[in-house]
């Protein structure tokens, strides 16, 4: 395959992957009853340019597939055909399969042609099933026929080709050329019109921006002329751009940064009237730096619809395979969170609304019985708070099940206190292995979903936080950083070197007196209004020789992590900083206690302490203590 | 120099396929590298420690941007006195997409050999497991090993680099 030919495919793959998320949109958000017209012709269109696009790149497994859906879409916005909650059941499927067939196309992966056929048997069907009882099934036929033609003529509107729309005008005549034409044309996959244009395809792309005369043009029914206003609008609004330059764009405006705080190291040292000039003139560089890469940074952030858009129809699918009913509702989709971000986060979010779909809401039935409305709602919303997206799953089903929850933990032989309180109970179920589903279905109840949750979530630097009444319903708080780049900073000395703490896990730094100090068989305790917390000191941790090897010499960070509070015994407090992360794990290995590493004002490289891993040590010293 | 010192020892068979390596002093052994792994070679300056990590692995450094971790190869193979002056060398490799830093004695030149140079590893008698040797050559009557870089920055052995991915869970 040329260069250029596989410039344009990727240009079709990502539109149709587009046009694929719009059709499902399209068909999910569809009123069924009063179908808005614009809202089917939409859905006509989407399938439409898919069909066009697939038809002139010779993928004849989509542009098949397509065409029946398009066939039948054209008949329902002219009102002909009556769409039921079966057929917007059959259609959504037949995106699935779309989307299966592009990805395999797009991967260059064996086409599954027993799909394709599948597919088209269902539509088919559909299609079969309401006209049933029409008088001329002849005149079906010719549709069908006419229309397959069609390909050529959307082909050339798909290059913005102005003379396609002149072809309109060829008429009914050629049908007679196709009428011989075998009728199992959609598994034929060597069909002679499109071997022709495969291979006036391959010769050159430029070529079929002049429409040939040899090709014969019989038009149907559809309107190119709305590919052409579909492909056209929003050019002019966004961009699109490969994320590699984007991470380049990030990675240079880090280096910036830096650059700007060692400018800053040496202008400090700069007396007398110039220091004063450069000073002014640094702090200006400072604000811009920082103005760079905050809109740098901004670029790489995408609204989380895209990732909510995927619910709806999941939740739909999920609903009706458990016999319950369930409304969900959607806020807060233009939140905007690192590109980075919004994939990982797929996986987790689309477990936690499983599971509050699974075990959280009741059928219909058990809900009623409740007092409760037939309908179950299920609340997905992202919000800004501070330096956090806190992205929150709620429904208002049985809520979590503590009693089960405390059996079962110990039945694992997990650690649990005689009543612990019910924020300690929750977590619970993060833990590998637990799963209070007494069946195991397709949708949950093996047990490894949830403790692979909270791992996605951490990895993000986030945590999770669950909130649950019984019978009132539960709430999962995700609460995820702004950004995967930048870290706030509390940068710490222990002997000669610098280690950085994220500022969101400390509480506060106290310089302890002895008298704050305790110890409990081996492990040191700092008392601190009442409350005694396990201490670690760092210098153990990181294999330095610290300045004090006393607690109350130094200086101790509190910490709070999801799973514990302590304190860090460290030499001093450096100060407070934005730094750029970098990664360890690029050129070494990953490091425990330690979630990367970044580059200070001087040059020298500091380590980001991982605040999350630094608490198991604690835990571990907990099991000796017991 | 280096030029010429490469011409004095293959004027004989000049027509043949050519390597260049890249030769260092390691204590009182002459090593060399594919000089095509080699990135640059700086001298060497104080590094970030990293907690638990094997006595060879320095540290990290900045390199440009990049955090790169720096290897002391006479500590590795207990060639010579680890010490740090201001001619201690490090040569920064660049393989299979990642840099690296070993620290050396000395580099000495660059060497042009053809592959009737080389001459099989031994069994035995180097520090080096015999996985890492490409094999012997004479250069100006000694002896120079040759090192396979790449195998050996990719070894377990100098654990550089996690293995299937288990990173995440030995937290």
């Amino acid at each position: 395959m040329s260069v250029e030919m596989s410039q344009f495919h990727q240009v079709f793959f990502e539109e149709t992957q587009e046009h694929l998320q719009q059709l499902e949109q399209l068909l999910m958000a569809l009123n069924i009853s009063e179908p808005d017209s614009e809202d089917l012709n939409s859905i006509f269109r989407a399938a439409h340019s898919i069909k066009g696009g697939s038809g002139i790149f010779g993928f004849n497994a989509l542009a098949d597939v397509t065409h029946i859906m398009e066939n039948l879409l054209d008949k329902a916005r002219k009102g002909e055909f009556s769409l039921s909650i079966h057929a917007v059941d059959v259609l959504l499927s037949t995106t699935d399969t779309l989307g299966e067939i592009l990805n395999s196309y797009r991967n260059e992966l064996e086409i599954d042609w027993l799909k394709v056929t599948q597919a088209q048997g269902t539509l088919n069907e559909l299609l079969a099933d309401q006209i049933a009882g029409d008088a001329d099934a002849a005149d079906q036929g010719f549709g069908l026929f006419s229309e397959s033609k069609a390909n050529e003529s959307e082909a050339f509107g798909f290059f913005n080709e102005p003379d396609a729309l002149a072809e309109q005008a060829k008429s009914e005549d050629g049908f007679g050329l196709f009428v011989a034409e075998p009728i199992a044309r959609p598994n034929d996959t060597t069909d002679p019109g499109f071997g022709l244009f495969d291979e006036l395809l391959s010769e050159s792309a430029v070529e079929l921006m002049t429409p040939a005369p040899s090709v014969a043009m019989i038009r149907p029914s559809g309107a190119p002329a709305d590919v052409k206003k579909a492909a056209s609008t929003g050019s002019e609004t966004t961009l699109r751009v490969e994320i590699t330059k984007i991470d380049s764009l990030v990675n240079l405006s880090g280096e910036l940064v830096i650059t700007q705080s060692i400018l800053a190291v040496i202008g400090a040292e700069v007396a007398g009237e110039l220091g004063e000039r450069l000073q002014t003139a640094l702090l200006e560089l400072e604000r811009n730096t920082r103005e760079v890469q905050d809109a740098v940074m901004s670029v790489r952030m995408l609204p989380v619809s895209s990732v909510f858009n995927r619910f709806p129809r999941m939740v739909r699918d999920l609903a009706s395979k458990l016999d319950k009913k369930v409304d969900l509702i959607v806020e807060g989709g233009a939140t905007e969170i690192d590109k980075g971000m919004i994939e990982r986060l797929v996986d987790p979010l689309t477990h936690l609304v499983r599971n509050s779909l699974d075990h959280g809401i009741e059928t219909a039935q058990q809900r009623l019985d409740l007092g409760k409305s037939e309908i179950g709602k299920l609340l997905l919303k992202a919000e800004q708070k501070g330096g956090n997206i806190v992205i929150s799953i709620s429904d208002d089903g049985a809520g979590l099940n503590r009693e089960k929850i405390l059996s079962k933990a110990r039945q694992s032989g997990l650690d649990v206190a005689d009543s612990p309180a019910d924020e300690d109970v929750w977590p619970l179920i993060f833990a590998a292995g637990f799963s209070t589903a007494t069946e195991v279905t397709d949708i949950s109840g093996r047990g490894v979903g949830m403790d692979v949750v909270r791992r996605n979530i951490e990895a993000l630097g986030g945590h999770v936080v669950i909130e649950s009444k019984a019978g009132e319903g539960s709430i999962f708080r995700i609460q995820l950083p702004l950004t995967l780049a930048i870290v706030d900073g509390m940068c710490v000395s222990v002997g000669q070197q610098v280690f950085v703490l994220p500022l969101v896990h400390i509480v506060e730094s106290i310089q302890p007196s002895l008298d704050q100090l305790k110890t409990l068989s081996n492990q040191q305790l700092l008392k601190v209004r009442g409350e005694y917390l396990p201490l670690l000191n760092l210098y153990q941790l990181m294999d330095q020789k610290p300045a004090h090897l006393t607690p109350d010499k130094g200086i101790v960070v509190l910490i709070e992590t999801s799973k514990k509070r302590f304190g860090l015994c460290v030499d001093a407090l450096v100060g407070q900083q934005q730094v750029v992360i970098k990664s360890l794990e690029r050129h070494y290995r990953r490091v425990s206690g330690v979630s990367g590493a970044t580059i200070m004002g001087d040059g020298s490289v500091a380590l980001i302490l991982d605040a999350e891993s630094l608490a198991l040590q604690v835990k571990t010293l907990d099991g000796v203590n017991k | 120099m280096i030029n010429n010192d490469a011409q004095k020892s293959d004027h004989s068979n000049k027509i043949e396929e050519e390597e260049e390596f890249l030769s260092f002093v390691l204590g009182d052994e002459n090593y060399a590298l594919d000089i095509m792994s080699v990135k640059e070679i700086r001298g060497y300056e104080s590094v970030t420690k990293i907690a638990n990590a094997p006595t060879f692995v320095k540290g990290v450094l900045n390199l440009r941007g990049d955090i790169v971790p720096i290897v002391d190869l006479r500590m590795k193979f207990n060639i010579g006195q680890a010490t740090y002056d201001e001619f201690t060398i490090v040569i920064m490799l660049n393989v299979n997409d990642r840099i690296v830093g070993v620290v050396v004695d000395a580099v000495s030149d660059v060497v042009k050999l053809s592959a009737k140079e080389i001459l099989p590893p031994p069994e035995f008698g180097v520090s080096f497991d015999s996985l890492f040797l490409r094999g012997l050559a004479t250069v100006e009557d000694k002896m120079v090993i040759l090192v396979n870089i790449a195998a050996l920055i990719g070894s377990d052995e100098l654990g550089l680099i996690d293995l299937n991915n288990t990173a995440g869970q030995e937290l």
